[in-house]
């Protein structure tokens, strides 16, 4: 057998169980991630891509199969494994310094190595002026810088996004994705990506992977070729998206047939 | 990734006397109802429609005369720092014991399913008693005077204390506790980290709502047969009918009461600098 891969997701199925009905949110959903690769996660809402993201985050346990890490079943939440949500998640009593420093605080390190870390980041980010600011004082551009910052401070291996970027303006969130794809080449992480939007799945990823709905399962997934960095107005980057959005449509239409 | 802008555009500096303009104006605007008011109830002496209230000047030589005395020098004069030091120390002995009680038990109630189910039915059926239906029982229990006027103060306060703190702790916004687990802060140390922090403006509000209302029953708690404290001062002025003297202790506590809030108020807004609905 080759190498480990980080991630490796086998049979997993879950089935929520609200009051007395049975909802099937995934099943059988199979995915092998290896270390340093950006994976986007694309499809309809109500496909079961949240509830993917939170089975590999450690907030929910599978119903059926499982969730490895570099081969050992996932327990539960983890600095390992760091969250991005859409609504950022930040802690509104701490200021921006202390929302970054929360991870590595928490983890007992001590108080001079929490400083530098924080500040590394923070300046990392372009938030210098803001390090002392709280949460309701930011965009949500910014609050989202912090909120990657936070759990990249805390030496997550895996960064798990949920549409991220959804809340965001066009201009902010073209801005963002360039930082990400940045700190995604300068660190070596593995991202873990959902988005609604295929030029977004496209922009950022190395492989893209189609879900669909009722019940929530991979359906297909596809190798984005293109070399890095990537113009979205390029003729090829045209033919990529034309490809995908027809394999996306497809799936619906058969589907509906 | 360096450019980032300011959410809260700088507004340009108005000229100074605009802006003393801006600071009296809110003040002038609040004056300005006490004092048709005052007017409307002067007027309405003046003409004659009641002899059994004292006109404003008549209240404010009384007040005059309660604070430093020198005008009447009566059984009253120059004795309002003895009540308001009776009823204030009342106030805040009450209301301090109601949130040492208060706050742990909401904590506890808010957090942990055993206590909740033992303490919530029991409690919630001894809420709607209102303070005075107490009167009776607490004169029985503790006797008339200081300690029963303590105990209702301590009543009127601890329940918006508690409810709210439960309430603070009950409604944490449930990512939080997700981006704390995945930080690395679990179990317990969640209590201190997210908990506390996420339920202190709610319990601020209780503590708020239940300042208020110990300001509020100290009349009630008063009537218990104290010699000192301003609930004291109106029931005697009832009994002796002056008017003037009563109307004196309903000022007094209407002042302290305010002036105990905004201490609160100002406390909160430093503590929830971080929050939106709290600009300190
Ligand atoms: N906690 C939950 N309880 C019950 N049903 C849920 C829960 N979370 C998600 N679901 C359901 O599971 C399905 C998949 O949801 P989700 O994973 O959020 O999809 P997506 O993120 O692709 O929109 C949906 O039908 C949703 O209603
Ligand atoms: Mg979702």
């Amino acid at each position: 057998m080759a190498e480990i891969p980080i991630l490796d997701i086998q049979g997993v199925g879950k089935t929520y169980v609200l009051n007395d009905s049975r909802i099937e949110a995934l099943r059988d959903a199979n995915l092998t991630v290896k270390k340093g690769e950006f994976v986007c996660l694309i499809g309809a809402s109500g496909c079961g891509k949240s509830t993917l993201l939170r089975i590999v985050a450690g907030f929910e346990a599978p119903s059926a199969g499982q969730a490895l890490m570099w081969g050992k079943p996932i327990a539960g939440p983890a600095p390992d494994r760091g969250m991005v949500f859409q609504d950022y998640g930040l802690f509104p009593w701490l200021s921006v310094r202390e929302n970054i420093g929360f991870g590595p605080a928490s983890r007992g390190r001590p108080k001079a190595e929490v400083r530098d870390t924080v500040e590394r980041f923070i300046s990392l980010i372009g938030l210098t002026r803001f390090a002392d600011a709280y949460p309701h004082q930011l965009s949500g551009g910014m609050k989202q810088r912090v909120a990657i910052a936070r759990v990249l401070a805390n030496d997550a291996e895996v960064v798990l996004m949920d549409e991220p970027f959804g809340a965001l303006d066009a201009m902010t969130r073209e801005r963002l994705q360039d930082e990400l794809l940045e700190l995604w080449q300068r660190t070596g992480l593995t991202v873990l990506f959902v988005t609604h939007s295929i030029e977004e799945a496209i922009f950022l990823s190395d492989r893209v992977v189609v879900m669909e709905p009722g019940p929530g399962r991979i359906a297909s997934a596809h190798q984005v070729e293109l070399p890095r960095p990537r113009d979205v107005a390029s003729p090829e980057f045209n033919e990529v998206r034309r490809e995908l959005g027809l394999r996306l449509h497809s799936h619906h239409a058969k589907k509906a047939a | 990734m360096s450019d980032v802008t300011l959410t809260q555009a700088p507004v340009a500096r108005p000229v100074p006397a605009l802006r003393l303009w801006r600071r009296v104006r809110p003040v002038l605007l609040s004056l300005i109802v006490p004092l048709l008011l005052l007017l409307g109830w002067h007027w309405a002496v003046a003409a004659g429609m009641t002899r059994l209230i004292p006109s404003p000047a008549e209240v404010a030589e009384y007040m005059v005369d309660f604070a430093v005395g020198g005008i009447w020098d009566d059984a009253f004069s120059a004795t309002l720092h003895i009540h308001l030091l009776a009823s204030a120390s009342r106030v805040y002995g009450g209301f301090v014991l109601a949130a040492l009680v208060a706050i742990p038990l909401g904590l506890l109630i808010g957090r942990n399913a055993f206590v909740r189910q033992l303490l919530d039915p029991f409690l919630q059926l001894m809420r709607p008693i209102p303070v005075t239906a107490w009167l009776p029982l607490s004169m029985i229990l503790f006797g008339l005077g200081a300690r029963s006027a303590f105990f209702l103060v301590f009543l009127g306060a601890f329940y918006p204390i508690l409810l709210n703190t439960i309430f603070g702790v009950k409604n944490v916004e449930p990512r939080l506790f997700e981006a704390a687990s995945m930080l690395g802060c679990r179990g317990n140390a969640q209590f201190f980290k997210v908990v506390l922090p996420a339920a202190l403006p709610s319990i601020f509000t209780g503590l708020r709502l239940g300042l208020g209302l110990a300001w509020f029953v100290i009349v009630v708690g008063e009537m218990t047969g104290v010699p000192q404290g301003l609930g004291a001062v109106i029931m005697d002025g009832r009994t002796l009918s002056r008017t003037e003297l009563v109307i004196c202790g309903m000022i007094v506590i209407g002042i302290a009461g305010f002036i105990s809030d905004r201490v609160v108020v100002l406390l909160m807004n430093r503590l929830l600098r971080w929050s939106p609905s709290h600009h300190g």
